[in-house]
């Protein structure tokens, strides 16, 4: 029998960004908060210091900020007809471990969804009728619109000291900024990074086309910032370790650079590190959440009770966790019924090197969120009329460092080793600079997420199963923005170019995107959705639901700024309407 | 209400011991954890000797890392740079015991979408592979090892082996070769901690000035050939007393 401990008002599982979030709203609320996370506690001096931070070979290829797959992974596989197997080294994705979660390791890209990109459904139907979703393809309405969230994002943004430039604001376009976004309420609060040289000449040759180019968005600081919390951030120094690195000079915004510092002083605050929840439990109705059970690094499991329960695991766990606990009902593909582990998906991106006899690029210096973006081909941002697809992303470059072990790229051609390569690496490094486009994944009936029947985590539980590929849509919609962006390529004036399409199956290898989405969405009714508009369970009212699970599709933008604004739409929820009267926030 | 796990399991799977168990949880309340002095730096992997090779591994590993980055008039290759000790290093280490990956059966091949299938640790696979190597090459090549051939079927062997059509008796040769050649290229790039990259040879070669930390002075000056020096995490050679 597990131990069972004194109860708390609220328990918060799993400690990233969204389990900081929380921690800090709640606990300003004055209720006692405990959060469970399964790894260590994580600090900026002691785990990411300058002094050691800048090595490719431990953080990046030895995986050491991310998920242990020896301890729990997925199976995979790309369709029903074939069976899973596990992913047994990461590759395509990198979810967090730890303190701060993947919000240590991520590059900083803060984006708001467009306006659109909350109707998916509604919005194609009705500019381009039944043709425009495909059969199979399962998008839905999210239940929020962008104007509700747009506080919201605005809050995270400023708690990052997000550097940028506005396009829209309260409805004015403004030159420099990206023309498609939906209003902000005000301007970032941080200029934008300087720029070298690969993302300037992009921004040239995109504005001597006729784009509208915009400087990237981007959780890295121009300057010297105390965000709202008090926290100080520093200028970025382009160091080119961000992505799949901490950050030791305090200039990438995480839970560790924000919000920590005030959070941990907190009295009415207890973190408990090396605690796994591997179970919610409820009430003999079903309807209520009563504690959880975790289990410890020495193998003791205990049971902790709470009047409110939030899931701030990664999207994967939290999916995973609710079909462990048999809350609410698991996807079946067949029947199209059930909803837990529905509409899982994915981004699609592509890349194109270029190759110059006499630029000097310098592409070891970079930031996680620093380059140019054209933002023409994104979401419903061009007409899509006889397309034969609907969705889109971002072109642009980003140049986050060329690490080399990883970045290295060589022309067609090339042989992958011996003297014609080392001569082909030596003479370009220095010379090549990459343009990347980064697409929407529709959800389709066919992708969902489920247990595995087969193998087991290191206790003994069944791990989650992916079942994904690509479907034409994403296919056509990649090809078309890749060719789009190999036009502003060609345009940069380069000797010559390295076209890298996304084409055939989904393949769990290759490092790709660290933005797995849905499996847990939201929406406005609980027949299509696990989740109500303010991500409260629908079946379990003292049960909130955090995270990219939440996402009924993936729009063609990092996740980061949404996944927190919805945190913080949820919690205003929470604080003024749940505490004063705990049920379900919207009737079914 | 029982849970999903339990105690005689986690001992059943070797996971925890059935003596009365520790403290398994740290808990953090009222104050930033913070202490002076502590941080995380990585592990060190220099050396000359060999702790996982046998000698006729290692003549193997000399004479393929040879061939994949090979001495010219551009610089150092593999060799000089120290590869074949950093991939002994690594065999010996966590990286070579898969200790982060997932590794419980049932095993099966799978498609290649699914990725790394084989049951055998980097440890394991290195072992068993340059054996099967060195008896197929003997078998072909009247009795000589790889390292024995002249490079020029050293080259066409190898580039059999990429492709997956040497017949290894049931080794992935092809997963091998991938593996060989990304590890070549870790000891090539990787921090000179590590064993490889001896000299910063490898950084020198396109360019990279390593570990730096401030880059910010330089942002804005488009196109110059900066011609920084590398750095590593532990300085560079001259920085040391003599």
């Amino acid at each position: 029998m597990p131990t069972r401990l004194a109860p708390v008002d609220v328990l918060v599982v799993g400690f990233g960004w969204t389990g900081a979030i929380v921690a800090q709203e709640l606990s300003d609320a004055g209720l006692k908060v405990l959060a469970l996370e399964r790894g260590a506690w994580r600090d900026t001096p002691t785990h990411f210091a300058p002094t050691f931070d800048q090595d490719e070979l431990r953080y990046y290829w030895r995986y050491e900020l991310f998920e242990r797959l020896a301890h729990e992974t997925l199976t995979f596989r790309n369709d029903a007809a074939q069976t899973a197997l596990p992913m047994r080294r990461l590759g395509s994705f990198l979810p967090g471990a730890n303190v701060g979660g993947a919000g240590v390791h991520w590059n900083g890209q803060i984006w708001r969804f467009l306006e659109s990109d909350f109707v998916a459904r509604s919005h194609n139907l009705s500019r381009y009728g039944k043709v425009a979703i495909p059969d199979g393809m399962t998008i839905q309405d999210w239940g929020v619109s962008y104007r509700e969230l747009e506080p919201h994002y605005d809050r995270f943004e400023y708690l990052c000291g997000a550097s940028g430039k506005a396009g829209n604001l309260n409805g004015q376009i403004q030159a420099g900024g990206n023309p498609f976004e939906g209003p902000r309420s005000r301007e970032y609060p941080n200029p934008p990074l300087q720029l070298t040289w690969p993302p300037t000449l992009f921004g040239e040759a995109a504005s001597r086309l006729g784009y509208k180019p915009f400087p990237h968005p981007a959780a890295n600081l121009s300057r010297a910032y105390v965000n709202p919390l008090g926290v100080q951030l520093g200028p970025c120094t382009y160091c080119g370790f961000c992505e799949k690195f901490g950050c030791g000079n305090y200039s990438k915004a995480s839970a560790q650079t924000t919000i920590l510092p005030v959070l941990m002083r907190k009295p009415n605050f207890t973190l408990k590190t090396e605690c796994e929840v591997t179970k919610i439990n409820r009430d003999s109705t079903g309807k209520r959440a009563v504690s959880v059970d975790y289990v410890d690094a020495s193998g003791q499991i205990f049971e902790q009770p709470a009047e409110l329960i939030v899931l701030c695991a990664y999207i994967l766990h939290n999916v995973r966790l609710l079909l462990l606990s048999g809350i609410g009902r698991p996807y079946d593909p067949d029947t199209g019924e059930g909803l837990v582990g529905k509409n899982y998906a994915y981004q699609i991106t592509s890349s194109i090197n270029l190759f110059f006899d006499d630029k000097i690029m310098n592409p070891f210096i970079g930031a996680g969120a620093h380059g140019m973006i054209c933002d023409e081909w994104n979401g419903d941002n061009f007409d899509h009329s006889r397309l034969g697809f609907i969705g889109g992303g971002y072109v642009g470059v980003v140049q986050t460092g060329a690490r080399p072990i990883e970045t290295h790229p060589t022309p067609e051609g090339t042989p992958s080793w011996g003297g014609t390569w080392k001569r082909a690496i030596a003479e370009n490094y220095l010379k090549t600079m990459s343009v990347v486009t980064h697409g929407s994944v529709m959800s389709h009936r066919g992708n969902y997420l489920d247990l595995d029947p087969t193998y087991r985590d290191v206790y003994g539980r069944p791990l989650l199963r992916m079942t994904f590929d690509f479907t034409d849509n994403e296919h056509r919609m990649s090809d078309y923005i890749t060719d789009r962006a190999s036009e502003i390529a060609r345009a940069m004036g380069p000797r010559e170019i390295k076209i890298n399409k996304r084409s055939g199956h989904y393949d769990i290898v290759p490092y790709q995107t660290t933005h797995n989405t849905g499996g847990a969405m939201m929406g406005a009714d609980p027949k299509s959705s696990v989740v109500n508009r303010y991500l409260q369970a629908w079946d379990v009212p003292n049960l909130f639901i955090m995270g990219a699970s939440a996402f009924p599709q993936n729009p063609g933008y990092n996740p980061t700024d949404t996944v927190a604004a919805l945190a913080y739409w949820s919690l205003e929820a929470i604080r003024s309407q749940y505490l004063k009267s705990p049920g379900p926030l919207v009737l079914a | 209400m029982t849970s999903g796990v339990s105690r005689r399991r986690l001992i059943a799977a070797g996971l925890i011991s059935a003596a009365p168990a520790a403290a398994g949880a740290t808990e953090f309340r009222g104050e930033y954890p913070w202490t002076g002095g502590a941080a995380a730096p990585a592990g060190v992997g220099g050396g000359e000797a060999y702790v996982f090779f046998t000698s006729a591994e290692a003549a193997f590993v000399k004479a393929t890392a040879a061939r994949l980055i090979p001495k010219d008039d551009l610089g150092p290759g593999a060799v000089e740079a120290g590869v074949p000790e950093f991939i002994d290093r690594q065999l010996a280490g966590e990286f070579g015991h898969a200790t982060r990956w997932y590794m419980q059966g049932p095993w099966s091949a799978g498609e290649t979408t699914q990725g790394y299938q084989s049951r055998y640790t980097p440890a394991d696979l290195y072992r068993a592979a340059i054996a099967a190597i060195d008896h197929a090459c003997r078998r072909e090549f009247k009795g000589e090892t790889f390292a024995g051939l002249a490079a020029a079927d050293q080259d066409a062997f190898l580039t059999r082996l990429e492709k997956g059509a040497v017949e290894l008796g049931g080794i992935d040769g092809k997963a091998f070769f991938e593996m060989f050649l990304q590890n070549v290229l870790e000891g090539f790039w990787s921090d000179p901690i590590y064993g490889g990259n001896r000299d910063m040879v490898g950084w020198k070669l396109i360019g990279f000035p390593g570990a730096r930390y401030d880059y910010a002075p330089y942002v804005s000056r488009h196109g110059e050939r900066l011609a920084l020096p590398p750095v590593g995490l532990e300085g560079r050679p001259s920085w040391r007393p003599r």
